[in-house]
């Protein structure tokens, strides 16, 4: 039984150069502010960051398994509020976690946290989800 | 900066757009997704945001996408993409505002198998003053 308030066990992403280079390639985002440590401190970041949409998209990874599959996440939504920063040659964590807000005859609603090194890089965070299909 | 005339504009895309197996394989892997029978809900921002950027870049629209950071994303999954979907995709700037010399524009994306809407997606790009 599914109630407000059901916490969602956390999951650990590592995130990596690698894995930002990766998904560039597949979703065809090749800004050099994902990939080039030179480019991304001439624009004033501390060093190369993940796609938003990366973060989003392993968020959304997590969203699934817990809905039984991609089929069942009807909505999803969030705020990126502060960068994921990757340096050289180490992994740094995406840890998301999610609680039960709501659940309607439309499914559950759920309000995602995620963070990386301790820092919380996705805002207003939701997803509206079915089980079982 | 952006020409405020354009804002309420809808544009449609040019191209029709396949979906291929190989390119959801891709996407799916890189978050270890492992059923490949559909795209992954993200999937979708693959085929919007090059939208966005052919549009907003327009000279007569005049987004400067070099200085874009994603503010915020939003989906509606009406049914999951799949391989072999031919989508045609619609963008309506749905509200614009300059803050502390920030441009922040809101962009709806409607994606089309035919009749059939597949996914509404919105994102808010700011450029950075």
């Amino acid at each position: 039984m599914i109630q407000i308030g059901t916490l969602i066990p956390p999951h650990q992403f590592e995130v990596n150069r690698a894995l930002l280079k990766q998904y560039a390639d597949a979703s065809g985002d090749q800004n050099p502010i994902h990939q080039d440590e030179n480019f991304a401190k001439s624009v004033g970041l501390p060093d190369v960051i993940a796609h938003g949409m990366l973060t989003m998209a392993l968020a959304g990874k997590y969203v699934s398994d817990w809905a039984g599959g991609p089929q069942n996440v009807k909505e999803f939504s969030a705020r990126f509020t502060k960068p994921v920063v990757v340096p050289a040659g180490k992994s740094v964590d995406l840890t998301v976690s999610a609680t039960v807000i709501e659940v309607t005859a439309a499914g559950v609603r759920l309000e995602i946290s995620a963070t990386s090194q301790g820092t919380k890089v996705l805002g207003m965070a939701k997803a509206l989800v079915v089980q079982g299909n | 900066m952006l020409n405020p005339d354009s804002v309420g504009r809808t544009f449609a895309g040019v191209d029709v757009i396949t979906v291929t197996q190989e390119e959801i394989n891709s996407f799916a892997a890189v978050i270890g997704e492992k059923n490949t029978s559909i795209a992954p809900p993200t999937f979708s921002i693959r085929i919007s945001l090059r939208e966005f950027e052919s549009i907003l870049t327009k000279p007569e629209i005049g987004l400067d996408w070099t200085r874009l950071v994603h503010g915020d994303q939003k989906f509606e999954i009406y049914r999951p993409i799949v391989a072999g979907d031919s989508l045609t995709t619609s963008a309506t700037i749905e509200n614009y505002k300059v803050a502390a010399g920030n441009e922040i524009v809101t962009v709806r994306s409607d994606l089309f198998n035919a009749d059939e809407k597949v996914v509404s997606s919105w994102s808010t790009l700011v450029v950075r003053a």
